[in-house]
Parts: C-alpha cells; structure tokens; sequence
C-alpha cells in the first residue's frame, strides 16, 4: 500500500502544484536556514574526543591574587606559570600530565630545491599522546627519558612528512627544525580535533593540523619562545630565565585522571599545593583553584560563538513559522478532498490508512523541500563567511551527515506538521460528506 | 441478510434532540430487491447509512449477515463495508482525480487483493457496465449515465453481498436513469441484495418489495393509499 499511497499523494501534489510549490519553499527555506546555522553550531560544540573528554581534566592555579582575579569573577588565570607546570609534572599525580605550548619552528627542508617554510608546534611531553590518543601512521611517541634527556626526537604530522618524505616512513630520518636535526621517532595520522582542546587559549578552538612536536624540555632548553598568549601580572624582568620563573602565564597544562574520585583526590592536591604556594609566601592568599574536564573546559573558554548559539535559535524559529505556515496550507489541501476521503471510507479503509495516506502525502512533500533545503543548504554554507569569522566559517561544511539530517529534519518536520491535517481528514464522517453531495 | 430492531437515531444539539429514525424496523432477507420510499427528510438517507456502517446509530439493534454491528470498532465496520457492502450513491461519487480503471480498483486496493486479481475484477466489472473500453477515461470525460456506470462497476467489482443504492437514477436523464436501473435488476437476478433508496415510483415498482418510510419510522404501504395507488399505477404502465 505505501507504493500505493505515494502514487496517489504525487498525483495530489501535480494537481495544486501552486499550492506544492508554496509548501515545498515553505520547508526548503525553513530547513536550509537551520541546517546552514546547525553547520557551524555542530563545528563549534564538537566533543572534540568524545572517548577521554570526562577524563582529562585543565588544572588552574591562582598565582595572581583576588586583585586580578576579582576582573575575571575570581577565576584563576587560564594558562599556568613554567614554575607551576614544572612542580606539576615533578609530582605526577595524575595517570598521565603533560605541560604544553605552541612555538613557530622554521624548517629546513632536506631537498635543497624547497625553500625553508614556517609551521606552528607544539612543545609537550611524551604523555600527551597518549592522553589525546594521537593517532600513529609510523613509529610513536617519544619516551619519558627522552623527555628528562632533552631529546632532540620529533613526532610529525602526515602533511609534513608528505611534504619532506613524500609520505614515506620517515622515522629515523632527521628534520630540521630551528637549524638543528631532529630525529622522527613517530609520524601521527591526520589528527584535527575540533575544537583544538588541549589549546582553546591560543587557537581560539580551531586551527589547521599541527605538523610538529617536539619535547617541552627541549623547547625550554633552546629558550623558543612561545607563539602564543604570554600573559602577566608584572613585569617579568629582562632575559629567558627571569621570563620562565616569573609569574607571566603561558604554558597549558593538562592531567588524565580516569576516574571522579581520582580527579576528586587531584583537586585536592591541587589546593594543597596552592597552601604550599601560601605557607613559602609565593602565594598571599587562599588557594583558588579549579579543575574542569574537556566539556567543562570548552563550555568555559565559550568555545562556541554566540552568533552561533542565536543564529541557530532564530533559524529553528524560522522552521517553526515555516511548519506553522506547512500546517495551514496541508490543512486547507486535505480538508478540500473531504469528499474523496467520505468515498475511500465509504468503500472500506479505515481511519488508520486514511492517515497513513495522508501522511505518506506530507512525507513526499517533505522529501521535495529537502532536496530544495539542501541546495539552499549548500548556497547558505558557503555563505556562512558572511556572519562568522573565516576560522569558523570553514569548519561549516555540506558533508553526507549533513546531507542526511537535512533529509531527515525536512521529512520528519513536514511529516509532523502534517499530524494535524491529516488527524482532521482522518476524522471526516462518511455519511456527512456523502449526504451532502 | 439485515435486520433493524427498534433501531433509532438521534441528533443532538444542546437546545434540542432530532430523531431521524424511531423504533425503526425492517428485514431484508437474502437475495431480496427493495425500493426504499418516503418524502424528504423522512429518514431515507439515514437509513442507508446506518446499514452501510457509515454513521452509528443511538438505540436499538442491527444485524448484517448475522452479526450485530453494534459493538464493532472503526476497523471491523471498514472490512465489512470493504467485503460485504457496495454502494451507489445519487452524486455517483467518483474521485476525480482517479481515471474509470483506478476508481474501480478503490476497494479492492483496501482488501489487499493482489494486482493481477484486481486487474481481472476490474475488467470483468467494467464490462458489465459496458464500459471496459473507457477505462483510462477521467470521470469529467464521462456523462452522468457512465459515470453511474463506473460507479456500479466500483460497487461490483468487490462481490459484495448487499448493494445500497441510495437514489441512483437521481441525477440522470430518463433514458440513462432506464439503463442503470436494468443493470441494477440484472445484478439482482444473479443474486445480489439489493436496497435502493428513491422518491421515483416508477422505480420503486420494479423492486420486489416496497418500504415507506415516514418521520423515521417504517409504515404500512396499505396506510398510506396515495403511495399505494401511485406505486399501482407505476407497475401497471412499467414496460417490463
């Protein structure tokens, strides 16, 4: 019968097809508005690594007081001093930590036919990539003792090691970085988290692929500066070392704690080591600590645009107009054939097909504002750069999911727009309609 | 074949109660042909109705083929009217948008039949009402006689086992209206129940047996000696 039923509800729809064209525009503008919006609210909100996100957890310590924190509603800074990180990662009491910043590296290409070029990296320790389950086209990570020998051993990314080794495995071979060798031990597969968790401070949640890593002690050894945000209270002085043991914020830190009550017990450790702060007289007040995990972390740094969260609402408020609109002119279409359905009750379908037909019938309707939803779709995700900032704009993309739940939400909204209606043309008496005729 | 026992139906509204039929009886055994007589609004329509399970009723019992419909649900009366009931309506009722073959198929989609058996009813019933040869006809391409004729076809097409036919010759000029009628008796004479609703006396003289109806009830035709002397005067100047 549903062949049957979609027979006669396109047969329908030729017969008014200005009344289906108002309808079909109807959902295809209202569903191309959300879905566009819905593009870039579903970049922005990812759980980035949804498998770890209620298990690695961003520390914060209060190293600059309630006269800076008060500005900032008694938050703690959002990045962490060298001298805090480096007392963190001593202790070791999370599964695994890692302290981390970016850098600007030159390379050297080995082929002297290319021209040195610039890539954003990351100095970290070996933990990190098992905590961030950094995925490995070859080789791994670096070791912990390469972390305390100040190694010169690198992790590249597939890009890079596209780019230097045409994709060969690379391990073993050297890369220059900052006029110096380093030695691949691991090349990682394309690996984007979005947003870029472990950085939100200085990516602003999203950024291309980093193509390097190398330890975080031998980035410090080499004085690189950081490419990021360096933040301080008071003037750090003059020179690297009166830099790095200033109270200026620059470094992220992040610890993997498996479990609540390890992540309990490392809160705690947290204010006690800010006590510790207090009692040596770093620190003039009270430990002001905090501890959030990744959806904490990224629902704080307001990783998701505001534009994004209203544009989205005032979309799904456009669908909602549109389906309200959807509903009248199916009422109006279904209660015109009141006659046709006092006929088909009268020669035997019951109330139940009546509505299934019907249904059928908005379901084809909403089918066709869904291919129209989705090129309107396409047009509006490639005006998205319109409203958002290129970062942003570019992580809105027409993928097959998209395309999907484009399809689905058209078909399922008109289908429940139609509830109405077709209820109404379910419930015409047989004998009314044809007494009346 | 359907029996009504004080059978009444009432129409309420919250200043007033209207009955269309009170203490309504009547026995249409099988095989039988009855003219349903009576002047407008006495109950006639309601009457074909209530015993093709299109509207309820408020009082009373009512048999079709043995089962007292009363307690069936929207689902039980469909597959009867689906299965045991043909209707012919005065406005033929065809759906406009449906060409001559897809009308006839209406009810036999509903029964689940399978397509080549469709396609054979279909057929075989349009060729009854001689218009196989106009199957891919649209209603609007039709007159008023052909479309009654499909309407027929439609009713047919199922076998039912009791035919309402409510003023089927009503909108239809004398020469159509004599055709639908023959083919009606044609239908009756291979067995088929039938229970026509007219205000024709002409017509009413060729069924088997006439019933009056006056303010919702059943009457005697022998009360009523201006029914009986015109129903009289029918049969006798009836060409059959």
């Amino acid at each position: 019968m549903f062949a049957y039923y979609l027979q006669l509800g396109l047969r329908s729809l030729r017969k008014n097809p200005l009344l289906t064209l108002l309808m079909v525009l109807a959902i295809g503008c209202g569903v191309a508005a959300s879905m566009t919006t819905y593009s870039v609210f579903r970049a922005t909100s990812n759980n980035p690594i949804p498998q770890k996100s209620s298990q690695l957890y961003a520390p914060q310590i209060d190293n600059w007081g309630p006269d800076v924190s008060k500005d900032n509603k008694g938050e703690p800074p959002n990045a962490m001093t060298y001298t805090d990180v480096i007392n963190l990662m001593r202790d070791k009491r999370a599964k695994r930590q890692t302290a981390l910043y970016p850098t600007a590296m030159s390379i050297v290409p080995a082929d002297a036919s290319m021209l040195p070029f610039r890539e954003t990296s990351y100095g970290w320790y070996a933990d990190a990539f098992g905590m961030f389950d950094v995925p490995f086209l070859y080789g791994h990570g670096w070791s912990a003792s390469e972390d305390d020998s100040h190694a010169a051993v690198a992790v590249i990314g597939k890009a890079l090691n596209e780019k230097l080794f045409n994709g060969r495995n690379s391990v073993g071979q050297n890369v220059n970085l900052n006029g110096r060798d380093y030695r691949v031990v691991g090349v990682a597969d394309k690996w984007n988290p979005e947003p870029v968790f472990y950085d939100v401070i200085n990516t602003n949640g999203f950024d291309d692929p980093i193509q390097v890593f190398i330890p975080f002690t031998r980035a410090v050894e080499l004085q690189t500066p950081t490419n990021g945000n360096n933040n301080c209270s008071h003037d750090p002085g003059k020179g690297w070392d009166s830099w790095i043991h200033s109270e200026c914020v620059w470094v992220g830190f992040w610890a993997e704690l498996p479990t609540k009550s390890e992540a309990d017990a490392y809160h705690q450790y947290l204010n006690g080591y800010s006590a510790e702060q207090q009692r040596s007289g770093r620190f003039r007040w009270a430990p002001n600590t905090r501890l959030r995990n990744v959806t904490e972390w990224l629902e704080y740094q307001k990783v998701v645009p505001q534009e994004a969260k209203v544009s989205l609402l005032v979309s799904l408020g456009f669908l909602l107009i549109c389906l309200v609109n959807t509903v009248g002119l199916l009422l109006a279409k279904f209660m015109r054939r009141s006659s046709e359905i006092g006929v088909r009750r009268a020669l035997g379908a019951t109330r139940q097909e009546i509505y299934i037909q019907f249904l059928i019938e908005a379901a084809a309707i909403g089918l066709a504002g869904g291919v129209l939803g989705l090129l309107l779709t396409g047009v509006g995700v490639m005006g998205v750069s319109l409203v958002f900032e290129p970062d942003i704009a570019k992580l809105a993309t027409l993928d097959v999911s998209l395309v999907l739940l484009t399809m689905l939400v058209a078909i399922l909204a008109t289908v429940l727009a139609a509830f109405y209606p077709t209820w109404r043309a379910a419930q015409v008496q047989p004998a009314w309609q044809l007494k009346s005729n | 074949m359907l029996k009504m026992t004080h059978l009444s139906k009432v129409y309420r509204t919250e200043v007033v109660e209207t009955y269309a039929l009170r203490d309504f009886n009547i026995n249409v055994n099988e095989g039988e042909f009855v003219a349903v007589t009576g002047p407008s609004g006495s109950g006639k329509t309601t009457f074909l109705t209530i015993a093709g399970l299109l509207e309820t009723f408020t009082g009373g019992q009512y048999h079709l083929d043995g089962v007292e419909v009363s307690n069936l649900n929207d689902n039980e009366r469909s597959r009867i009217r689906n299965e045991k009931i043909g209707f012919i309506f005065q406005a033929f009722n065809l759906i406009p948008d449906l060409n001559v073959f897809d009308n006839v198929e209406v009810p036999l989609r509903y029964r689940g039949m399978k397509a080549p058996e469709r396609k054979q009813r279909i057929m075989d019933a349009l060729e009854r009402v001689g218009l196989a040869s106009r199957a891919k006809h649209y209603p609007a391409e039709l007159s008023g006689g052909q479309q009654q004729r499909v309407a027929i076809a439609r009713a047919l097409a199922g076998s039912p086992r009791l035919l309402l036919a409510d003023e089927p010759t009503g909108n239809l000029d004398t020469q159509m209206a004599r055709g639908v009628m023959e083919l009606l008796e044609e239908i009756h004479r291979e067995g088929a129940t039938i229970v026509m609703v007219t205000h024709d006396p002409e017509l009413a003289a060729r069924a088997q047996r006439n019933v009056h109806i006056i303010d919702g009830q059943v009457v005697d035709l022998a009360e009523d000696p201006r029914f009986h002397h015109a129903v009289h005067s029918a049969r006798a100047n009836s060409p059959a």
